[in-house]
């Protein structure tokens, strides 16, 4: 049990230090930009159809919810107030983070990880560089840059999704839900889940190239990798998105 | 003699339980061959890794041209690395680059000049090894002896004082082993480059070594000429000379 505890702290203290080393590199001049772009490119291109499809549906979803939970009160007329307000605070943010995160995450730590077992990390450092600033780093980079990108299409998409439902169901203009919705929603609010999505684009790949450098034994550890870096980065989101938003909410009282 | 440039203290290394070595002491003289033989497991690749800084002993020093590295911080690494090239076991590749710009890599690392200085040595290093005009191959288009001959052309393109050679023949068709015994020696007698090979291979042993240096028991147990190796009683390392390896229970102790 105290060696389990041990290797948790190990565990944690190790991401810790890798994320300060990622954000030095990352700050550090000169930056790789061909790298950062063929990231940018994987995370974001790759990923922006999976954001889409997730909030629509959900945004749908959610709209269909709030219009049967709230008819017994007469009050389905205001859905588009609250299905955009969970959207956009958190459902977009975090939904997103987590489909981009399984499939990108465990992407890098697949990548990394077959580096490390095939000694390329080795090689990387003997060769004079440091495996931080050429892997780490552009990813680090690529994934903060891209998740609020992603995040407000997943916002407009959920949207969207919600306001089909409503007109059709409820009855009420696409004015209506607009005026509704424009009415309801502050730059604030967008603000709070875009503030979320940077620390969940970093959470992101921090979690997944820290799992690829901890791969060990061979191509049975590169899929070990791989799957443990989903769950990593789930944990990871979903502990930091609690914290996030306790803090945001603090902060905007 | 001159002074050691590489020295091996009393190093103790462990992997959990696994005891790698407990006092293993060793000493690499400028310009000589020492190839390391051994049994599979005995920590070969471990002893490499630490004479480049890639790996940290437990205790005991690791000297490197009068510096201690056994602590010292991998940014300050940096000079070490410029003198001290390694060839990995598999050649280690960057899957993702072509051959040129492997090769290019430590080049760029080390600050060798301009980009057509870089073309030359690049062309220069691939005509040493055997392989000109293969700069824009990527890895996967190579076989497992142009690999290492890439890998080897990577290694030296710097112009470091000592390489490290992990297992260079292993896996290898008889005319690409002779082909790599003939580099190494020619790096010696043309650039009087300091090498240090981990083999099991006897040809290579005896083919390419000034000393030879036996790993058993966790440590150094016995370090001569060829004459001197040949004359050994020691049981283990006349069998490991008359089978090319060791018995199949020595190997798995």
């Amino acid at each position: 049990m105290r060696t389990r505890l041990r290797d948790a702290l190990e565990a944690f203290g190790s991401l810790c230090v890798l994320a300060g080393r990622a954000v030095a590199a990352a700050a550090r001049a000169p930056r790789d930009w061909r790298a950062v772009i063929v990231q940018l490119d994987l995370a974001g291109i790759g990923s922006w159809s999976l954001a889409v499809l997730a909030l629509a549906s959900t945004g749908a979803s959610l709209a269909m919810q709030f219009v049967s939970g709230l008819e017994p009160y007469g009050a389905s007329l205001y859905t588009g107030k609250l299905a955009s307000l969970g959207i956009v605070r958190e459902l977009a943010p975090l939904l997103t983070a987590l489909l981009v995160g399984g499939r990108v995450g465990s992407g890098y730590a697949a990548e990394i990880g077959s580096m490390v077992v095939n000694e390329q990390v080795d090689a990387i450092r003997a060769l004079g560089a440091d495996p931080v600033r050429k892997l780490v780093a552009p990813r680090v980079v690529a994934c903060t840059v891209m998740m609020p990108l992603l995040v407000m299409l997943a916002d407009t998409m959920g949207v969207l999704g919600a306001a089909v439902v409503t007109t059709r169901e409820v009855g009420i203009t696409a004015k209506f839900f607009v005026n509704q919705v424009l009415d309801t929603l502050w730059a604030s609010d967008l603000l709070h889940g875009l503030i979320k999505s940077v620390f969940f684009g970093f959470v992101v790949g921090i979690t997944g190239c820290w799992v690829g450098l901890r791969t060990t034994g061979g191509t049975e550890g590169v899929g070990l990798s791989t799957t443990r870096a989903v769950a990593v980065n789930a944990i990871a989101l979903l502990v930091t998105n609690f914290l996030l938003t306790k803090f945001l909410l603090v902060i905007y009282a | 003699m001159p002074e050691p440039i590489l020295q091996v203290r009393g190093v103790q290394k462990r992997f959990g339980p696994k005891v790698v070595y407990e006092d293993c002491t060793l000493d690499i003289y400028p310009g000589e061959t020492l190839t390391i033989i051994g049994g599979s497991g005995t920590g070969k690749s471990v002893l490499l890794k630490m004479l480049t800084g890639l790996m940290h002993a437990d205790a005991g020093e690791v000297v490197a041209f009068g510096t201690d590295i056994t602590r010292l911080p991998e940014r300050e690494m940096q000079p070490l690395r410029r003198r001290v090239a390694m060839l990995f076991q598999s050649g280690a590749l960057f899957d993702s680059l072509t051959v040129e710009d492997n090769v290019k890599y430590p080049l760029r690392e080390h600050g060798w000049g301009s980009e057509a200085d870089m073309d030359a040595r690049v062309a220069e290093v691939l005509e040493m090894v055997g392989l000109p005009g293969s700069q824009a191959l990527k890895p996967s288009e190579l076989s497992g002896g142009m690999r290492k001959r890439v890998g080897l052309a990577r290694s030296i393109a710097i112009k470091p004082d000592v390489v490290l050679y992990d297992e260079p023949t292993t896996g290898l068709d008889p005319i690409n082993i002779r082909r790599i015994n003939g580099l190494i020696l020619s790096l010696q007698e043309r650039l009087g480059v300091t090498s240090v090979v981990v083999t099991h291979d006897m040809d290579t042993v005896f083919t390419v070594s000034d000393r030879i240096a036996m790993l058993h028991e966790r440590r150094i147990a016995f370090v001569g000429t060829v004459e001197e190796t040949r004359a050994c009683p020691h049981p283990w390392l006349q069998s490991f000379i008359a089978g090319g390896r060791g018995t199949l229970a020595d190997d798995e102790g």
